[in-house]
């Protein structure tokens, strides 16, 4: 049996043009609409599984008050508590949310804490191994498989130089990357019983020291010089030119 | 003084992320100071692979080796480079923004309580040292203040171009052994499989990938993009929603979650280039689209496009090619 904790970020939806907010501090979601990443769709996936020889599979988010949605969303899918750390996420980098989730993972002696490798918005790699050295804890780092056994996890994940795999006796931290696993969706009883969890509401344990933001930007719109070769298969003959000019047609 | 982590392939070459780091750690040095720059590498270096980074300037090769670093420990890595970093006073520690390159800096930034800035593009001054980094795969990019002393930060793969020193370095050899806590290697890769010969690294060097979208329309849509390949001996890419759907496998998709490629000609089919995709292609040195929209994203981007279905498209290109070839 083991008590896992699985992070989970409200990120903006970047399926669609990406917008900044009026102050260049975030990305604006109020178009987009939000989601959390495929890393930790995956990583709550392997969350639910890892525990269901009677575990717990606790999800933790650090965000506003409608992040409660990201983990109303976990607990459709299989996660059985939630706590929500209520503050606003812009304004904490990594080693902020490090601190935070070690915090959470200590109050409920969780044995095994999942992330996603990196957030779909920030992008800082980071947060999961500083978590671990938050905890004391080892960490396996971009793994796409976790299973749990007799107190060790076995990871793994593709390397430089084939498919890699650690065993890490528990406690340990894992980062998750798509594609091991394919996540659930969310079944009506799922999303019934989801909406009955009374989530655990905290704040931040310190104030954050910020994320060493200047500002966003957005980068300069490439003028599109696109050349069109031609319309449908009459192209092809075009196509075959710009093949043979660019030398990849030679066998 | 900058430190540089270079990693090497299996060959026990410089990998290419990496050299283009160092050169990126020549443009930091040269705005300001003439810091010299070290790299740091794991086993010991072969005489090609030390002059080769003298080519690029580089002082010193602090090669780490013991029996902490036959298998790869991210822990131990960074304990290593950080012995290195505190013999040689360094104030800057980079590495290649790959999946080793950003874990070890992590490790490293964690363990000394600084900032860490990943795949940064450039910088826009030394003091204060702002640097400009990707965020959002790529959609966004974000100014970050690295004020600690020591910073810590990978580059994005292509940011810059390799390019070897005007003056090369002295490229000094120096084994390092440093000891290793044990705590270091409780995470420690304890096998490694051999990759079937068409995952994804065939994808990742390919010179030539024909990509898939939605617009394939159906798992039994691949003939004749998989003839394309053939006939070019390309490889295979797809877009998430390739791989959700369950159309083809994960490792083919590219972007954002899956591989980055850069190769000199990706012919993307029926692929509108959302952020999530574009984030895996954005490399690419020619891009040749198909697709049926004309303002899709991946058209606009695009160098060449051909307004099309790729059902239509795909197999008069085939076909066009089989005629040359006789």
């Amino acid at each position: 049996m083991v008590d896992v904790l699985v992070c989970v970020k409200r990120v903006v939806d970047s399926s669609s043009e990406v917008v900044l907010t009026d102050d260049a501090q975030a990305v604006d979601g109020r178009y987009a609409g939000f989601t959390m990443s495929a890393h930790e769709e995956c990583a709550v996936e392997l969350a639910v599984r890892a525990a269901a020889d009677a575990g717990t599979t606790r999800v933790v988010t650090l965000g506003d008050e409608d992040a409660v949605e990201q983990l109303r969303h976990a607990l459709a899918v299989g996660c059985s508590e939630a706590t929500h750390v209520v503050a606003d996420s812009s304004a904490f980098g990594p080693a902020d949310v490090a601190r935070e989730m070690a915090a959470v993972a200590r109050d409920h002696d969780s044995q095994l804490v999942l992330l996603g490798n990196d957030a779909a918005d920030s992008g800082d790699f980071q947060v999961g191994i500083r978590l671990a050295y938050a905890l004391g804890w080892p960490v396996i780092n971009g793994v796409s498989t976790v299973t749990v056994a007799d107190g060790t996890v076995t990871a793994s994940g593709t390397g430089p130089e084939g498919h890699e795999t650690y065993e890490v006796p528990l406690p340990a931290v894992v980062t998750v990357l798509e594609g091991g696993v394919e996540p659930r969706y969310p079944t009506v009883t799922g999303r019934m019983k989801a909406k009955k969890v009374q989530i655990e509401e905290r704040e931040p344990t310190t104030a954050p020291t910020g994320p060493s933001r200047v500002r966003l930007l957005l980068p300069p719109p490439a003028p599109s010089d696109v050349q069109i070769l031609g319309n449908g298969p009459e192209a092809a003959p075009a196509v075959v030119d710009v093949l043979e000019q660019l030398g990849v047609l030679a066998r | 003084m900058i430190l540089v982590l270079v990693e090497t392939s299996l060959e026990g070459e410089a990998v290419e992320v990496s050299r283009e780091a160092v050169t990126f750690a020549r443009a930091l040095s040269a705005a300001g100071g003439d810091r010299p720059i070290d790299a740091v590498t794991v086993g010991e270096p072969s005489a090609d692979l030390v002059a080769t980074l003298a080519s690029y300037g580089v002082r010193r090769v602090h090669a780490l080796t013991g029996d902490a670093f036959t298998s790869y420990a991210g822990a131990a890595w960074a304990s290593g480079l950080i012995s290195v970093q505190e013999q040689t006073g360094a104030d800057l520690v980079m590495a290649a923004g790959t999946p080793r390159g950003n874990e070890v800096m992590a490790h490293v930034a964690a363990r000394t309580d600084v900032a860490m800035a990943a795949n940064v593009l450039a910088f826009e001054g030394l003091d204060p040292f702002v640097v400009t980094r990707q965020v959002v795969g790529g959609a966004a990019l974000e100014e970050m203040r690295l004020g600690d002393r020591v910073a810590v930060l990978t580059v994005a793969g292509h940011a810059v171009e390799p390019r070897r020193a005007e003056t090369p370095g002295a490229g000094e050899l120096v084994v390092e052994t440093p000891s290793i806590a044990e705590a270091d290697l409780v995470a420690r890769v304890v096998s490694t499989d051999e990759p079937e010969p068409d995952l994804s690294g065939a994808l990742t060097s390919s010179r030539v990938v024909v990509g898939a979208g939605r617009g394939a329309g159906s798992a039994d849509g691949f003939t004749d993009l998989l003839e394309l390949t053939d006939l070019l001996g390309a490889s295979l890419g797809v877009s998430r929603v390739v791989t959700s759907l369950g159309w083809r496998p994960h490792h083919e998709q590219v972007g954002q979650t899956g591989s980055r490629i850069s190769p000199d000609l990706y012919i993307p089919c029926g692929i509108s280039g959302a952020i999530q995709h574009w984030a895996g292609c954005a490399s690419s040195k020619t891009i040749l689209a198909v697709n049926t929209d004309v303002d899709a994203p991946m058209v606009t981007k695009a160098t060449y496009a051909v307004i099309g279905d790729l059902h239509e498209v795909v197999p008069a290109i085939n076909a066009e090619i089989r005629r040359r070839r006789g």
